[in-house]
């Protein structure tokens, strides 16, 4: 304890707010009754705290009342915590000496119609907060220095485009890229639909763009093998074909795409007369044979099945571009899409698929409890709208596989301490919210390491995640609310590694001291969440403002009301 | 919302439009006008305490006019800023009638009927056009009757009645059955008035108004003009109670939509409207049909599409959880018809392609996924800020730059640019804050950022 108890004086502010509060709880009540708790030392009720007279009240009380813990007891601290902390802090009284104690949410909205219970709960309420707030410390706000420069793994068109993002704002970019050329998966694209301009162009352009760029570093025929440090501060060590190359990084970004799978042993899969659309763009783009006179294309192989079952999203879009090619190559072929849905989702894909009809190609729905069959010269499909099997003549059959994650993707995952999904494609840190973010701070993703991308949407992807990223690279410096881990008592640790292992942000590692293994808290990476404290058995790890004492106490002064 | 309204480099200024735009990449002139609401918005706390006084009740647009607020109101409950407005079409005050009660109420001095619009002037390095969408109106497609059948609604009112903050609570209370229990509201309150002056009558004379009537209408009290306004006030009161009994038997028997359809592709992939695929209607089906199964576990729900389209990250397992798990049954043909049947419930007809059958089936609530519209006054919008549409009044780009417009320093991210779901219109605001940040932040041009 760094005050004793006898010096605490609290102030306990409450909020009518208009009357959101006070028209549904006795707010005098409440006030009158906080000046019978332990130490607090004022009391004041207010018509809103949170406008400029309530604000400047909370700063007269720690002036002139010599308070050294606030309470407000209004609404949400969602909203409401930051503007009250800053207010103290403009006082000279440390922020985390504040506490929060949400009567409105809880009480006035919840309890409308029951001003007596509703009251009653707000007092014990209060009185929690009161006890916590005795045992509050000060804290400071934890800041880190952030290292100006990105590493970009992989270099797709996600990744460039990431890179060339980072460049044009003036950062240092490192690209790293497996293979022997930028490029990825476009390298291996013939046209790229809707607009049918030629991928080698589009790479050329953008390999050349990045080229060109002072500021970004290429490795090719490189990859990372490993990654230390936490945000603003990583320590990355590139394999590269000159040795290794140890960088100081400030934020990382994962582009690492994702790559077509090979239907082995499906529908008489051999690489000649059945092939995948990945091989269909290498035929289109070396010219078709004049011979392929039938082709037959079948969707969703290998995908929306029980082995894997999401949709690939562009192997639709993929098939309608190839059909209109090959049509355009070989204006007499026939071309034939076995289709379970056709996914051509939006403006240019449903439009792409119209054209498509009205340049000939066909499309057959099928069943997938009724699949098609390749036989030696036709494809036998149960029409499910005709209900009627069929034979298509196919001298070419071209399966639309998924796009699945790369092989290397389970490692990057381990080097990155950053999660892959049940299809292992890399996992965002929140599906809708976060979308390019990891849950861990300071790493980002794009492109089809995330899921099936074309090329729109891989570009603006690797925008989007350059601006993310760009964040604590135009800020300089990483601030984090001090409201996290913190090791409490060391000897307690046996450095187990259970709270590592649980840790969503990688804020966590053990680290062999002169007391043995313990486990060191990166503090910018944390969150506070608190998974850490709760699992930690040998009682070792604490939160910041949540420690044990803390609690325990607002459970007593609840269980002792 | 909250994050942008707490955010010390984000300047709100809500209710606004913008008016003019001069200049070019890394220096726009641009004029804002900032709409009066009659608030004082550094005064209003949100409190509330107004709406709740207000005399004046105005559907409310949020809940696509199924509910009601009052006319100065804050737009739904965790809006941001929380700034409360009057609506000047509506109220008394601000139409030349007496009241102000507003204004007597608010204890932060916040109201000013005075308030004029005000005009901005902004000088900033980029623009981005995030304006957003429209639900496609589907009144204009005959064969669904949606103005006439009370039980045919849109996703999005859909979207309110399931929404526990919304007009029913969540329950989903079918919109025929609420219009006849909103007729016993007014009739009862009718009948409730009529019959405190029956009882005076009453009162006045010592006999109950049935018996009362009886010898009036035998030919008694003739030339009694007291007894002819009694009269008169009984006659008018059975012509309220009489219906109302028939109503109260009728909403006995009500119960919540359990039998749901929902249509696909309404106004979407439609030569008379939109050719496009909105993308995301398919997913917004599935979802509002699984949470009905939870509000009801006795719910079942048929969705008709022509293909389903799950194509995001999870969306193809959430279908397939839906069907599992959620009496989701997907039928494979589009709607011919909509009529109504017995109990105002809606009668679909449909070719079954998987079967070949032309079919009819009855069901509570028919749910219509309408088409994701271009917004209106984005024709405008364009004009003003200096940027090109496509042919369906998007805001044009190109596969390459996705979130580029033709006019250089101007960017545009989610549904004004074209339909998409939430995951894609947060990525594609980051594209566009990254295009924006790339020109507004150049060394030497620290330039604020406006969003139009």
């Amino acid at each position: 304890m760094p005050e004793k108890n006898d010096d605490i004086r609290i102030g306990v502010f409450v909020c009518d707010c208009g009357s959101n509060i006070a028209g549904y709880l006795d707010t005098q009540e409440l006030a009158d009754y906080a000046e019978t708790l332990p130490h607090v030392a004022f009391v004041q009720r207010n018509l809103y705290t949170c406008s400029e007279g309530g604000i400047n009240e909370i700063k007269k009380g720690i002036q002139e009342q010599n308070l050294n813990r606030v309470v407000v007891a209004s609404c949400t601290p969602r909203t409401h915590e930051p503007l009250f902390r800053s207010s103290c802090g403009e006082v000279g009284l440390n922020p985390y000496l504040f506490e929060m104690v949400n009567i409105r949410d809880q009480c006035s909205w919840v309890h409308m119609k029951e001003k007596e219970v509703g009251t009653t709960k707000a007092k014990d309420l209060i009185r929690m907060g009161v006890a916590k707030a005795a045992l509050l410390e000060p804290q400071e706000p934890i800041t880190s220095e952030v290292q100006i420069r990105a590493l970009v793994i992989g270099g797709g068109i996600a990744g460039m485009t990431t890179a060339l993002a980072f460049a044009n704002r003036g950062y240092e970019v490192v690209l790293v890229e497996r293979e022997k050329i930028l490029g990825g998966m476009l390298n291996s694209l013939n046209k790229l639909g809707p607009t049918m301009m030629e991928a080698s162009a589009l790479a050329e352009d953008k390999i050349q763009a990045v080229t060109d760029q002072s500021n970004i570093t290429v490795f090719t025929k490189a990859r990372v093998t490993e990654v230390r440090g936490f945000i603003g501060k990583y320590k990355v060590d590139i394999e590269t074909e000159s040795g290794i190359k140890k960088i100081d990084i400030g934020v990382i970004v994962v582009a690492t795409g994702a790559r077509s799978f090979v239907p082995e042993g499906l529908y008489g899969y051999d690489g000649k007369r059945v092939i995948t659309q990945l091989e269909m763009e290498k035929l289109l783009k070396e010219g078709l044979e004049p011979g392929v006179k039938n082709v037959v294309m079948i969707q969703c192989v290998g995908s929306r099945n029980e082995e894997r079952p999401y949709c690939s999203r562009i192997c639709c879009q993929t098939a309608v571009k190839n059909a209109m090619l090959i049509r355009e190559q070989n204006p007499n072929a026939k071309v034939s899409v076995l289709y379970r849905d056709m996914q051509m989702y939006g403006v240019e894909n449903e439009e792409m698929f119209r054209d498509s009809k009205a340049k000939g190609v066909r499309y057959i729905n099928y069943e997938p409890a009724n699949p098609p069959e390749v036989e030696s010269d036709n494809v036998r499909v149960h029409h499910a709208l005709l209900g009627r099997d069929m034979h298509l003549p196919a001298d070419l059959v071209v399966l639309s596989t998924p796009m699945i994650s790369h092989e290397d993707a389970e490692i990057t995952s381990r080097l990155l301490r950053v999660p892959i999904d049940e299809n292992g494609f890399f996992m965002e840190g929140h599906v809708k919210l976060k979308p390019l973010d990891f849950a861990t701070a300071g790493i980002f993703l794009c492109g089809s390491a995330r899921f099936p991308a074309n090329i729109r949407e891989a570009v603006a992807q690797g925008l989007g995640a350059a601006s993310r990223a760009s964040i604590p690279l135009t800020k300089g410096s990483v601030v984090v609310e001090p409201i996290i881990s913190v090791l409490a008592d060391e000897d307690a640790c046996r450095g187990c590694g259970l709270c590592v292992a649980l840790c969503p942000y990688g804020a966590l590692e053990i680290q062999n001291t002169e007391k043995g293994r313990k486990v060191h808290v990166i503090d910018v990476a944390c969150k506070g969440c608190g998974v850490c404290a709760a699992t930690c058995y040998q009682h070792a790890l604490s939160i910041n403002s949540f420690t044990d004492e803390q609690i325990e106490a607002q459970l007593e002064a609840f269980l002792g009301g | 919302m909250l994050d942008v309204g707490r955010h010390p480099n984000i300047e709100l200024l809500a209710y606004s439009e913008v008016e003019k735009v001069e200049g070019q990449a890394g220096n726009f002139n641009v004029t804002v006008r900032r709409k009066a609401r009659y608030v004082e918005e550094d005064r209003c706390t949100g409190c509330g305490a107004c709406a709740e006084k207000c005399p004046t009740v105005v559907p409310d647009a949020f809940n696509e006019g199924l509910g009601e607020r009052r006319a100065i109101y804050a737009y739904f409950a965790q809006g941001i800023p929380s700034t409360h407005t009057i609506d000047a079409d509506h109220c008394r005050q601000l139409n030349g009638k007496k009241c102000g009660i507003c204004a007597k109420t608010c204890q932060a001095e916040a109201i000013n009927f005075e308030q004029k619009d005000r005009f901005l002037e902004l000088n900033v390095g980029a623009i981005i056009i995030a304006a957003g969408y429209d639900v496609f109106d589907p009144s204009p497609i005959p064969e669904y009757r949606y103005q006439e059948i009370a039980n045919v609604v849109t996703a999005i009112e859909f979207e309110r009645l399931l929404s526990a903050s919304g007009p029913t609570g969540g329950h989903m209370d079918r919109p025929s059955d609420r219009a006849v229990e909103a007729e016993i509201t007014v009739l009862e309150k009718k009948a409730k008035k009529s019959q405190k002056t029956l009882d005076k009558f009453e009162e006045k004379f010592g006999e109950p108004s049935a018996e009362f009537y009886e010898k009036f209408q035998a030919g008694q009290y003739k030339d009694d003009e007291d007894r002819q306004k009694w009269a008169d006030k009984y006659t008018s009161h059975l012509a309220d109670t009489e219906p109302l009994e028939v109503l109260k038997n009728k909403a006995e028997g009500f119960s919540v939509a359990k039998r749901l359809a929902f249509i696909q592709c309404v106004g979407s992939r439609d030569f008379r409207f939109y050719p496009f695929c909105s993308g995301y209607c398919c997913m917004h089906s599935i979802k509002e049909a699984m949470i009905a199964h939870e509000h009801e576990p006795e719910t079942t729900s048929s969705i008709f599409g022509m293909d389903i389209r799950a194509v995001g990250k999870g969306f193809e397992e959430y279908k397939i959880r839906g069907g599992n798990n959620s009496n989701i049954t997907y039928v494979r043909g589009r709607v011919a018809e909509i009529t109504e049947g017995p109990n105002n419930n809606p009668i679909i007809t449909y070719e079954d392609t998987r079967e070949r059958k032309v079919k009819s089936q009855e069901f509570d609530m028919v749910v219509l996924a309408t088409a994701c519209a271009p917004i209106k006054g984005i024709a405008e919008l364009a004009k003003t800020v200096g940027v090109e549409l496509d042919k369906y009044n998007f805001v044009k780009t190109s596969s390459l730059s996705p979130v580029d417009t033709t006019t250089p320093g101007i960017f545009v991210c989610g549904c004004a640019e074209s339909p998409m779901d939430v995951p894609e219109s947060v990525a594609q605001a980051s594209s566009a804050a990254e295009r924006a940040a790339e020109i507004a932040f150049q060394p030497g041009n620290e330039k604020e950022k406006a969003v139009a």
